[in-house]
């Protein structure tokens, strides 16, 4: 089994994204403790882990959204959290669980992304153009965003995420309530993305599709990095739902309910 | 059932204080509130059982009718606001449509609003203790006109559930009803005036209101008082046939409910680019864009601007119109309240403010856009309330002080608001919700910061306003002109120190500003 490398003190500044000794606690509850990683350049890396496991703690720390209490993330060499402005230009996110301007038109809500990055309007109309047709959006334009539905929001968030060509993408858990085929559509995206050097870094609870999709994976619970590499380091030749389950320590029991069998 | 309904309702009370301490506080403060006022209903019944019996019934129907007209009209106003005792929550529970249909009118009443309507209804019994037999009959009374405002709320509230799915509906009401009740309270006073003899039109009404279902109730112990023994019976019949009424109607609206799908209702659209093809395609102009497209589709800020058409009208109402100095006023008093409307513009983002934070946009390039997008709108209102006061006081050499101190208040409002709503931050309406929804337990906090707004512009505009005050008392022209000097001096430095120190703010602390605002959802 792939452990992970005895991190150095310093994040490496050819990797895409390195989180050195990462730490967050809420109060009592220790959220992260002490996480390094890196993610080398033209990669698409799978971070998993069950709820509660801090994908989504250390997600919003690396891109900026949330303030470590230690530890270092740098992307492409550039300190998150001391060149917040240089770094920023490098990242596209999609958070999860935070709102939307959603009084905003699809159409405007990725032209206000795009416009508050600095991009010139010309540039900001081409590629909202582009951007809505590429994730089937067009016809949907000019409806707010708060009629859309769950599936519509996560691409229009996409999109405003992508509207000024960053170089790291990280989205968290960017295919939950998206149907099957936006999600195909989405995936090809990303895949395109990585084949161009950009990286990729996304969060899902869905094992099989971050085995299909992704090149590295990365497996946290309570906090604590257990497993990190290729995809099929991590899995040794098992299916990575199996080896995650293996990791993360078994299925929860659930025997005891007799009354429930229907025979 | 209806015993595990109510249990559930009182139990979601008692959760809600674990919840924060202000909510607790804010729960104690409406209490005690409640107590005061069911004492004093109390002592008034007291007081009215030495009036003859015809005029304590009088009193007590029209009041009476006034508290049932308030539960009917509540759902209305209070769409969103307690969404627990939704009927469509229990759609997949197997519970008899008796017991739901009796358990949630019941449960509607557990709380604050309910028990001191019905203490308050029990309380008129007190205005027949020398009468033992009218006292049995406001006892009923009361657990009658209790019944109907309990039946009643929840059966126009389940009436109009099909249209408050649609979003558009729901924002639209709040306002259209809001509007003329608020209309209201300047025009009532002028309407009391003129009728402050009650004895000229309440036996009237009372007697009208007492053959609704409105007042029907209320006017049981009267009757009986007054050994009007078949009046008593048929005022009984209306109540206990609206209560029946009632009951049908929110048991055949609720039936309905349990098996009707959601809908959302026609969604809106908006055409292109709207506001950003009209201002600069910088950060700060697609901030305001943003802001201004917020000010228009955005409830809680379409509602305010609802309002701004109607400002005039207590003025005129209190002061009539020609040679009325009191419109001068107008200017700067709107001044100051557009400036404030910014003030907490971070926390009506919510969450969504994480797209800020996460494009690094400038914490001044954020600010100025917000101050522009109000300004947008406040300096054609406040210029025009302006000139229009001037026009109908007559003074016209006022014109140019009032202008001053318009603008000059209007940016110091804005300069202070823009370093507030970065660094005091309190909860607010969520997006999507009304503009009368009240954000759970924080009173206190709206409090505090609208208390060091008055007083930081208070104190900042204190030399255009005194200019102001010396014009308009002496009508000197160099006083007009130092208003206009200081009002602009002050007022371009305050913005600019505001929007500075404010962007600083929001530069240091963005991420935090976030966190704190993504843990009040």
């Amino acid at each position: 089994m792939p452990t992970p490398d005895v991190p150095r003190a310093h994040p490496d500044p050819a990797a895409a994204v390195s989180i050195r000794n990462l730490c967050k606690s809420f109060g009592e509850k220790l959220a992260v403790g002490g996480l390094s990683l890196d993610i080398p350049v033209g990669s698409f890396y799978g971070i998993v882990g069950p709820n509660g496991a801090g994908k989504t703690t250390t997600l919003s720390m690396a891109t900026g959204l949330l303030r470590p209490d230690r530890g270092e993330v740098s992307i492409h060499g550039v300190d998150v959290w001391r060149r917040p402005y240089e770094a920023k230009q490098l990242l596209g996110v999609l958070p999860d669980g935070l709102r939307l301007f959603d009084r905003l038109t699809g159409a405007q809500l990725i032209a206000y992304a795009g416009e508050l990055r600095g991009l010139d309007r010309d540039t900001v109309r081409a590629r909202t153009a582009d951007l809505l047709a590429a994730l089937g959006l067009t016809e949907a334009a000019d409806t707010l965003v708060v009629d859309y539905s769950a599936g519509m929001t996560k691409k229009v968030a996409l999109a405003s995420a992508l509207v000024h060509a960053p170089r790291v993408i990280v989205l968290d858990e960017p295919f939950e309530s998206v149907d099957p085929i936006s999600a195909a559509g989405i995936r090809e995206l990303l895949t395109g993305f990585v084949q161009t050097g950009g990286t990729v870094v996304v969060s899902s609870h869905v094992m099989d599709l971050v085995q299909r999709m992704c090149s590295h994976v990365a497996v946290i619970a309570r906090g604590l990095l257990l497993a990190s590499g290729t995809v099929d380091e991590v899995r040794e030749g098992e299916s990575l739902e199996d080896r995650f389950v293996q990791l993360v320590g078994g299925p929860q029991a659930t025997g005891g309910l007799s009354w429930l069998q229907s025979s | 059932m209806v015993a595990v309904l109510l249990r559930m309702k009182l139990t979601l009370v008692v959760n809600g204080f674990r919840r924060s301490v202000w909510q607790t506080v804010g729960f104690a403060l409406a209490a005690l509130y409640a107590l005061f006022v069911v004492g004093l209903v109390a002592v008034c019944m007291i007081a009215l059982s030495f009036l003859d019996a015809d005029e304590a019934r009088d009193v007590l129907v029209v009041g009476g009718s006034v508290v049932v007209l308030g539960w009917w009209l509540l759902p209305l106003l209070s769409f969103g606001l307690d969404s627990t005792l939704d009927p469509r929550r229990f759609q997949l529970f197997p519970i008899p449509r008796r017991a739901l249909v009796v358990g949630l009118a019941l449960a509607g009443m557990v709380g604050v609003a309910g028990a001191a309507t019905l203490l308050s209804a029990l309380s008129t019994a007190l205005a027949w203790w020398d009468t033992p037999l009218a006292l049995v009959a406001a006892l009923v009374g009361a657990v009658l006109g209790v019944a109907v405002c309990a039946v009643g709320s929840r059966a126009l509230a389940a009436l109009i559930a099909p249209l408050m799915e649609w979003r558009r509906f729901r924002e639209v009401a709040a306002v259209v009803v809001i509007v003329p009740v608020i209309m209201l309270a300047p025009m009532a006073s002028q309407v009391v005036d003129r009728l402050d003899d009650p004895s000229s039109w309440l036996p009237r009404t009372a007697d009208v209101l007492a053959w609704t279902p409105l007042g029907a109730p209320w006017s049981l112990s009267g009757d009986v008082a007054e050994g009007a023994w078949a009046l008593a019976g048929a005022h009984l019949l209306v109540s206990v046939a609206t209560v029946g009424l009632l009951l049908v109607v929110w048991d055949a609206a609720l039936t309905r409910s349990l098996v009707r799908p959601p809908s959302r209702g026609p969604v809106a659209r908006g055409q292109g680019y709207g506001w950003f093809e009209r201002l600069p395609a910088t950060r700060a102009g697609a901030v305001a864009a943003r802001c201004l497209t917020y000010w228009q589709r955005d409830p809680r800020y379409a509602g305010s601007v609802a309002f701004l058409p109607f400002i005039p009208v207590p003025f005129i109402v209190f002061g009539g119109l020609e040679g009325n100095t009191s419109l001068l006023l107008m200017g700067p008093i709107v001044a100051y309240v557009l400036g404030f409307a910014i003030s907490a513009d971070l926390a009506y983002d919510n969450t969504a403010f994480w797209l800020h934070v996460s494009s690094g946009v400038q914490g001044a390039a954020d600010r100025w856009g917000r101050v522009l997008a109000v300004s947008i709108l406040a300096v054609p209102t406040i210029l025009l309330l302006g000139v229009g006061g001037v026009w109908a006081s007559g003074d016209w050499e006022q014109l140019v002080a009032v202008v001053g101190a318009s603008l000059g208040v209007l940016m110091v409002s804005l300069g202070a608001s823009s370093l507030l709503s970065a660094r005091y931050l309190y909860p607010v309406q969520k997006p999507g919700e009304g503009l009368f929804a009240q954000p759970q337990g924080s009173t206190t906090a709206i409090l505090v910061g609208q208390t060091i707004g008055v007083l930081a512009v208070g104190l900042l505009a204190a030399p255009t306003l005194v200019a102001f005050t010396v014009s308009l008392l002496t009508g000197a022209l160099w006083a007009s002109a130092l208003t206009l000097v200081l009002g602009i001096a002050s007022g371009v430095v305050v913005l600019v120190i505001g929007v500075r120190m404010g962007g600083a703010v929001v530069d240091r602390r963005g991420p935090e500003i976030l966190q704190q605002m993504a843990a009040w959802a």
